[in-house]
């Protein structure tokens, strides 16, 4: 026992127990709380940001996928199939998945892009050089040139996809739409 | 200040903490945890254990959130924290505050376990609680050990070959803990899942319960206070724990966590590539913590191996844990128990010199030189990288195809241009209108194939399908392409 080294609490607080200790305890309590908590609340940030992070990035981005050379297409008077591949990004990883498309031109001469799904149940379409027009065999749908319904079950015409030309190439925005109704309405 | 304003504050909290205290005993439980008598008063010297349990705070934290995207497999485990670090927000700064505060961990563990022990702590009645203690340490060493796996880059796939290596060198059970370890005799995925559950369920159970017992063991043995106090009786002025050691404790996690933040927000842990099993250049070099030890193996060779890893170190533990068993005088005072004190410190200074050593021969190896440069170079290359998202497995299968038979690449073709695609799936995998077509190739022949898709059976054309009139090529290729499905 030789160098108990005194610390701040016997006279002074003793006289002041009953008021002054208990109030320098309820206000220390206080100052801890409250620093701690803003400790916490700081550290938090980064981890709510981590967590909110999926929410924060733009998952409706328009992805536009190749088709060729507008050159490709000089001479189209038919439909001419074209296969596009799809990537979607899940998180960290990548989904390549194809689809089937129909290059043609409108009445204006300009180019259109239809998407080989048909609006029925979602078969694939055929186009028939013979009869010039577009079939589904699962349920004999028949659709024009231009993608009228012509006859069959399906609720409207085939489904155009945004299109455009970036630097001579033919590009399209490939979506799904909702069957059996109507309308043309996107699938989120 | 104002004291009517606070007096009225202090009696609506009390009436408030009244109702709280009626419901839930609080004023009992906060008495037990904060008046806690210390012997001689609060010190700087005690605030080890409550800035153990801040960092394990933090790691449980930052590992849950770490959690919410990493796949434990050998196919993903790279790649999502890959996009940890390189994509979501926070992500870099969350998971260099992991992997440093295992750094941390140990750090504070060996002051702890130091002041302890020179403070002769473990003295009087704590032999339970020293073991407790040692049995943490192991078990915070381990879940450093199956931590640093997990991000399965190069230097995590190729130290953890070596780490798994050494257990092969235990007498008798060794080959067959290595293998138990690994999952097999090669490091693969089953490695990872293996070292995920250990580092993610089990070894945590284990720090919870023994955390737990460590607190509840230090709390009925009292603070043992300075080391001049009789260990059990100490006779000294106590002070209680609340306010002034909470406060050293609080500033000090606060310093410690904040240098960690600091550190994580100006040098964040790096990814290196992922682990490549066939690289036969790479040099495993280890956390520092685990670098003496690397050193030290490097001593023992041929039968004398046994003694190196084995011997010695179970002799350095046995001694370790059997201290408060056999070092039963009540002096406490670290000069006046010199064998003791030299002891710890020649295990210590051995340790750090075995670490240093390590770093030496590295710095005076040119090849090693060379090779370092290298994979640091590889690991700056990589980080440096824009992220890049995993392909995923499914649909690379589907793109194979092309790759491996041109014949199944037309098939596929006339696959699609005959609209089977619109019932059978654009892979062959099925949809509502048509079954799945995968793995048809094995359970027909190609004449059988063929006579079935020109001559389609009742069942089948009551569900819609048409019969395949193609040429005799064409039915080849699409054939190759149904076998190609699997």
């Amino acid at each position: 026992m030789n160098e108990l080294r005194p610390f701040p609490s016997p006279t002074n607080e003793e006289e002041e127990f009953e008021g002054g200790d208990l109030k320098r305890r309820t206000f220390l309590g206080w100052l801890l709380s409250g620093g701690t908590l803003t400790i916490g609340a700081l550290l938090s940030i980064p981890l709510v940001r981590f967590a909110i992070y999926p929410l924060t990035t733009k998952t409706t981005e328009t992805i536009w996928s190749d088709l060729g050379a507008v050159d490709e297409f000089e001479s189209v008077t038919a439909p001419v199939k074209k296969v596009i591949t799809i990537t979607q990004i899940d998180g960290w990883r990548k989904i390549i998945s194809e689809k089937s498309v129909y290059v043609d031109r409108n009445e204006a001469g300009d180019l259109k892009v239809l998407s080989a799904i048909c609006p029925h149940l979602g078969c694939s379409t055929r186009w028939d050089e013979v009869s010039t027009n577009f079939f589904c065999p699962c349920h004999n749908g028949k659709f024009a040139q231009s993608g009228q319904l012509v006859s069959g079950p399906p609720p409207r015409g085939m489904d155009e996809l945004e299109s455009r030309i970036t630097e001579g190439r033919l590009e399209v925005h490939y979506q799904l739409f909702r069957q059996l109704i109507k309308t043309k309405e996107i699938l989120a | 200040m104002f004291p009517d304003d606070q007096e009225e504050e202090q009696v609506e909290q009390n009436g408030f903490v009244t109702w709280l205290d009626e419901r839930t005993g609080i004023r009992e439980l906060s008495h037990e945890a904060l008046d806690e008598p210390i012997p001689g008063g609060a010190r700087w010297a005690y605030v080890f254990g409550s800035g153990l349990l801040y960092i394990l705070l933090s790691q449980i934290v930052t590992g849950v959130f770490l959690a919410m995207y990493y796949v434990a497999s050998a196919d993903h485990a790279h790649a999502t924290v890959n996009y940890i670090i390189k994509q979501v927000s926070g992500g870099s700064f969350v998971r260099s505050l992991h992997s440093y505060g295992s750094s941390a961990m140990v750090v504070t563990l060996i002051l702890h376990l130091a002041q302890t022990y020179f403070w002769g702590s473990y003295k009087g009645k704590r032999e339970i609680l020293w073991l407790s203690g040692l049995t943490l340490f192991g078990l915070v060493i381990s879940m450093a050990f199956t931590g640093y796996l997990l991000p399965w880059d190069q230097k995590a796939y190729f130290a953890t070959a070596v780490g798994t290596n050494i257990a092969s060198e235990v007498p008798l059970v060794g080959e067959w803990l290595k293998l138990l370890m690994r999952g097999g005799s090669e490091m693969g995925t089953l490695t990872l899942s293996r070292f995920f559950v250990a580092h993610v369920f089990l070894i945590p159970a284990g720090i919870f319960a023994f955390v737990g017992l460590h607190v509840y063991l230090f709390r009925k043995a009292g603070s043992a206070g300075p080391m001049d106090a009789d260990p059990i009786e100490p006779e000294m002025e106590t002070e209680q724990f609340y306010p002034r050691q909470v406060i050293y404790d609080i500033i000090f996690a606060t310093i410690l966590i904040g240098f960690l933040g600091v550190l994580s927000y100006l040098m964040p842990m790096e990814l290196g590539p992922k682990a490549n099993p066939a690289d036969t250049q790479f040099l495993p070099r280890p956390e520092w913590y685990y670098l003496p030890i690397f050193q030290w193996l490097k001593y023992w060779n041929g039968p004398m191996v046994i003694v190196g890893i084995i011997i010695i170190p179970l002799v350095i533990i046995g001694l370790l844990a059997g201290l408060p068993f056999y070092d039963r005088g009540e002096e406490r005072r670290p000069w006046m128990r010199p064998i003791a004190s030299f002891s710890f410190l020649l295990v210590l200074g051995g340790l750090v010199f075995l670490g240093w050593q390590s770093g030496d021969d590295d710095a005076n190896d040119p090849a090693v030189i060379k090779q370092i440069t290298k994979q640091n170079e590889q690991t700056e290359k990589f980080m440096k990288a824009p992220f890049e998202p995993e392909i995923s497995g499914a649909t690379l299968a589907a793109q194979n195809v092309a790759l491996l038979d041109p014949l199944a690449t037309k098939g596929k073709k006339l696959y699609a241009d005959n609209s089977c695609d619109g019932c059978h799936g654009e892979n062959g995998e099925g949809t509502d209108s048509g079954p799945e077509l995968k793995g048809i190739g094995s359970k027909l022949d190609q004449v059988a194939l063929a006579k079935l898709l020109r001559e389609p059976t009742k069942k089948m054309t009551d569900g819609d399908m048409d019969p395949v009139e193609v040429p005799d090529d064409e039915m080849n290729a699409l054939i190759a392409y149904l076998n190609s499905l699997k």
